[in-house]
């Protein structure tokens, strides 16, 4: 940081303020940053139930730990400046005429630019290594888990064998389709724990957003693209999904529960619903698995066969907003 | 030439003819209003006939009563513009008549400042309660949402209520306070820091402000129209599926967006051309240097929304499809032409609060401003900058993800000028003399709270922290510190430094006290836990969250009305001391050395008798031999020496 530098004009027995501030700054920045990595960090959002969520937490125990020091620079400074040169009753003088100077000009100039290339060295590491860190990456996604393979068809257990996960975001719902089981669907998203998940995050109306805090995924559910997002799952347990793009009325309550179970119970649970919703009719009626949907281009939407928990996952209808009921609920057109 | 370097108190004339007419027969408010509601009838049946039938598309995207809602907008903005007699000289001039004697200084008590006029200085106090009224609404927007949160699951607004509340607040603030500061303090106070008698197009900056009141009341009419359910973002094609509400939020964004245009561009071409002789750029005042910066992105930003808002309602009544995706359109349109206008919209609300703080810090330092170039240059690089970040708002949306570095460099690479804006600061106040004055104290807030507000955007530069806090609370927290800690805390500040300027009545200090340090420490009680809330996983604009957040919820809302409570302090002391108390303040009671000071308060009706010739810089505090900033009196010759100077040097 920057520390103005005493002007040379200041009589000897003055206090060295810049010495004060840097001394003051130096003990209440170590301090700050001690309890930030040490304290926080440990607890810091969003988590470590997946890759992309640690590197996140990561990411913002760094940036605090770099802000900080700055913040505490700027208080330091005004405290101890509005203590010290603050007006005494009775001075009518002006303060001494200093117009600039060069050193702490360029000293500071100097600062923030290695701060700021540093962050932005840093950001872009953070951002490719760990596959887009769990952003929305487009349907053309460049950074993707290393060593890993796709099968189009079938999914078995393994930690290179990517899950793909089809997020179809909806007013206002969020239904999870799964092409390696037969593009079954659900309206719960069961993932395997170890496993690099690909998530195919699309629209079928207006922009949503899927995000699965937890898990550190966010990528908008645009109408007619493929957004894709990666992460890793590496703890077991629940998390909630919630909208995080206003889409109408009822974005406030659009959200539903996932889970991080262990491979064979995902198998097994996956094959489940795929034979359940082969039993009923469910599978036949769905439209192909497609990368993005046109609403008003598939006849099946709106038919009574797929209300029995179709594509829509409110129950069966596509519906557009003049006729919304309550989320789960849609008023029947 | 010449004409400029004369007083000018012999040739303006009271308008001729107009004059002589009482008050009810003369274009004003009252006309206005009658031409509005004309011109929407008008228009609504004119959309009735042309197009009876307006045929929905079978996919149901667009409504039928559009079309004559629009046109109802747009023919009611022509009547009241009209009907306030905006286009009376136009019409003189298309009809061969000649123009009557410009009426550059209006007499006559508070009848003016509800007219069309040429005065900057009734236009800049038009524009300060203009701003403050929509202030006050959105203000009460947020305190809806607010009251609304304070419970998880329980609701008093329904679905659509908040939603629409959210919007209206959203836009209020974003939208309609767009010119917050730029239009009250840099109308009226341009002219008068650069030494000229006027601004470049008194017309365009008139026809600025009477846009606002109409914009204002389009944008409200939409909560009788079904809501506004997008939000201020306005995102396709959640907007195009939306009810007329929509149609009100295009209308409006698309006025105000040419009010702000014809604003900036009005000052551009002031500072440019109308400082007075001397008047150098390196002696500008900064709070010029910032509204210079705002009008640049002002003019170059807003055409992209205005044709954003073009598109929008066309897709909406005439059965385009730019933003339908269905019909070969692009959501992410919408998204790259809103925020190409949207990201320089937060920094045409930023730069003028530095050019502010900037201003008073010297005064109440009593010290030279530290780093004028730097000062200058810091916002030059702000504006030049904040056109190439705006993908920073779309790091999840999918769009462009090999961009995403740039953009994240671009994003962080802006820090540095905006780092100039404290550096400055840390300098002016080192062995100052510091007086802690209420504009002081509003100056030193600003810097606490742009700093919160600064190093959060830092955040959310990185695009994996970026991904927790997009579209959560923590945004909301980030801009709320730059926009309401930044820029309202500058307005403020500004308002107790410069009201006894534009009035000759100065603010209660007692309250003014009462009201800063309840508005600072509200403030930020009100938002500092919002980060906590987005990190924990709040999304914005929703009206059911975790139940484990109500504690925090519950505290912000109460911080929130609490802080609402603080701005009624400054309205009862605005109102007691504009009204009642009346305690006068003629002189320059921050012994300030800059222009504006240097006449009397209120100014003269003309600013300056003789066009002053600057001899120095405004910041020269303390500087032994500085001379004063200018002389008011020049001696015969000298004025017309320099101009004719500068022309042989050209």
């Amino acid at each position: 940081m920057a520390t103005p530098a005493a002007p040379a004009a200041s009589a000897p027995p003055e206090r060295r303020h810049g010495w004060w501030i840097f001394g003051i700054w130096l003990v209440l920045s170590v301090a700050a940053d001690l309890l930030i990595w040490f304290a926080w960090y440990p607890h810091m959002p969003p988590g470590v139930m997946s890759s992309s969520a640690s590197h996140q937490r990561f990411d913002i125990a760094f940036m605090a730990l770099l802000a900080a020091p700055v913040v505490i620079f700027i208080w330091t400074y005004f405290g101890y400046a509005i203590v010290t040169w603050r007006h005494r009753a009775g001075d009518e003088e002006d303060g001494p005429p200093i117009h600039g100077n060069i050193r702490v000009q360029a000293t500071w100039i100097v600062a923030t630019a290695v701060i700021v290339l540093g962050l932005f060295a840093f950001g872009t590491v953070e951002l490719i290594a760990p596959a887009g860190a769990g952003a929305g990456e487009g349907p053309a996604p460049i950074w993707k888990p290393n060593g890993t393979t796709v099968n189009a068809t079938s999914w078995s257990p393994g930690a290179k064998n990517t899950l793909v996960v089809q997020v179809i975001g909806q007013e206002w719902w969020f239904t999870y389709r799964y092409p390696q089981f037969g593009g079954m669907e659900s309206t719960r998203l069961y993932l395997p724990q170890g496993t690099p998940v690909e998530f195919h995050v699309t629209s079928l109306d207006v922009i949503h957003s899927f995000w699965a805090y937890l898990l550190g995924v966010k990528a908008d559910a645009n109408p007619q693209v493929d957004n894709v997002a990666y992460t890793t799952p590496k703890h077991l347990g629940g998390f909630i999904v919630r909208c995080s793009e206003l889409c109408g009325l009822w974005h406030g309550a659009m959200f539903n529960s996932g889970k991080v179970v262990t491979p064979s119970a995902f198998q097994s649970w996956a094959n489940s619903v795929r034979a359940r919703e082969q039993g009923n009719g469910t599978l036949a009626a769905l439209p192909p698995y497609a990368l993005t949907y046109d609403p008003t281009v598939i006849p099946q939407l709106g038919k009574d066969l797929v209300k029995v928990a179709g594509i829509t996952g409110a129950n069966g209808y596509y519906y557009p907003g003049q006729q919304a009921g309550t989320p789960g609920n849609p008023v029947s057109p | 030439m010449a004409i400029e370097t004369q007083p000018g108190a012999e040739r303006i004339q009271p308008v001729g003819a107009g004059a002589a007419r009482p008050w009810w027969m003369r274009p004003a408010v009252h006309t206005g209003l009658i031409g509005a509601v004309i011109g929407y009838l008008f228009g609504h049946l004119l959309g009735n006939i042309i197009w009876p039938g307006n045929p929905a598309f079978a996919t149901g995207l667009s409504d039928t009563k559009d079309f004559p809602i629009v046109l109802g907008y747009v023919f009611g903005t022509i009547g009241w513009l009209a009907g306030l007699g905006i286009f009376n000289d136009l019409g003189r001039l298309m009809i061969g008549k000649p123009l009557p004697d410009v009426e550059y200084a209006p007499a006559g008590g508070l009848a003016k400042y509800f007219r069309y006029t040429l005065d900057h200085k009734v236009v800049g106090i038009q524009y300060l309660f203009g701003m403050i009224t929509y202030f006050l609404t959105g203000g009460l927007f947020a305190m809806a949402i607010r009251t609304e949160l304070l419970s998880p699951a329980y609701h008093v607004l329904s679905p659509n209520a908040y939603v629409t509340v959210v919007t209206e607040h959203g836009t209020m603030m974003m939208m309609m306070m767009t010119s917050v500061i730029l239009g009250p303090f840099g109308n009226y106070l341009v002219p008068l820091m650069i030494g000229s008698k006027r601004v470049a197009f008194p017309r365009i900056e008139a026809l600025s402000f009477w846009l606002t009141p109409a914009a204002y009341l389009v944008l409200l009419s939409g909560l009788l129209l079904g809501g506004l359910p997008t939000g201020w973002t306005g995102y396709e094609p959640l907007n195009l599926q939306a009810g007329q509400g929509m149609d009100a939020y295009g209308v409006a964004f698309g006025l105000m967006a040419i009010s702000v245009i014809l604003a900036g561009f009005n000052l551009i071409v002031t500072i440019i051309n109308y400082r007075a002789p001397g008047m150098r750029w390196s002696r500008l005042p900064m709070f010029v240097w910032g509204i210079f910066a705002t009008s640049w992105l002002m003019v170059l930003a807003a055409p992209v929304l205005v044709g954003a808002c073009y598109m929008m309602i066309t897709d909406r009544t005439a059965q385009t499809g730019f933003f339908a995706p269905q019909l070969g359109g692009s959501s992410y349109l919408w998204e790259n032409l809103f925020w190409f206008f949207g990201h320089p919209e937060v920094y045409i609300l930023a730069l003028p609060g530095f050019g502010i703080v900037l201003d008073l810090i010297p005064v109440f330092c009593r010290k030279p401003l530290f780093g004028y170039k730097t000062a200058a240059a810091g916002m030059i690089g702000v504006t030049l900058l904040s056109f190439f970040v705006w993908q920073h708002h779309l790091f999840d949306s999918g769009i462009n993800p090999d961009m995403r570095p740039l953009f994240m460099l671009t994003t962080e690479l802006i820090s540095i000028p905006t780092g100039f804006i404290f550096l400055v600061a840390v300098g002016t106040f080192w062995k100052a003399k510091i007086r802690l004055t209420i504009p002081m104290l509003f100056a030193l807030a600003f810097y606490f709270n742009f700093l919160i507000g600064g190093i959060s955007g830092v955040f959310l530069s990185d695009v994996p922290a970026d991904t927790t806090e997009h579209g959560s609370f923590f945004v909301m927290a980030h801009f709320h510190y730059t926009i309401m800690g930044g820029l309202i805390f500058a307005f403020m500040g500004g308002l107790y430094y410069w009201l006894p300027k534009m009035t000759g009545i100065k603010l209660n200090e007692t309250l003014g006290k009462i009201h800063f340090w309840t508005m600072f420490i509200f403030f930020n009680t009100t938002f500092l836990p919002l980060f906590a809330l987005g990190l924990l996983g709040m999304p914005r604009r929703v009206f059911e969250y975790a139940r484990n957040l109500q504690t925090l919820n519950d505290w912000v809302s109460i911080s929130a009305f609490c802080l609402g409570g603080s701005i009624l302090i400054f309205l009862v002391n605005f109102i007691y001391s504009t009204l009642f108390a009346r305690e006068r303040e003629t002189g320059n009671p921050w012994r300030s050395r800059s222009l504006e000071w240097q006449v009397p308060s209120p100014p003269p009706p003309h600013n300056f008798q003789h066009v002053p010739v600057v001899l120095s810089g405004p910041y020269e505090y303390g500087v032994a031999d500085a001379p004063p900033m200018a002389d008011l009196a020049p001696p015969v010759g000298v004025v017309s020496a320099a101009y004719t100077g500068a022309g042989v040097e050209a």
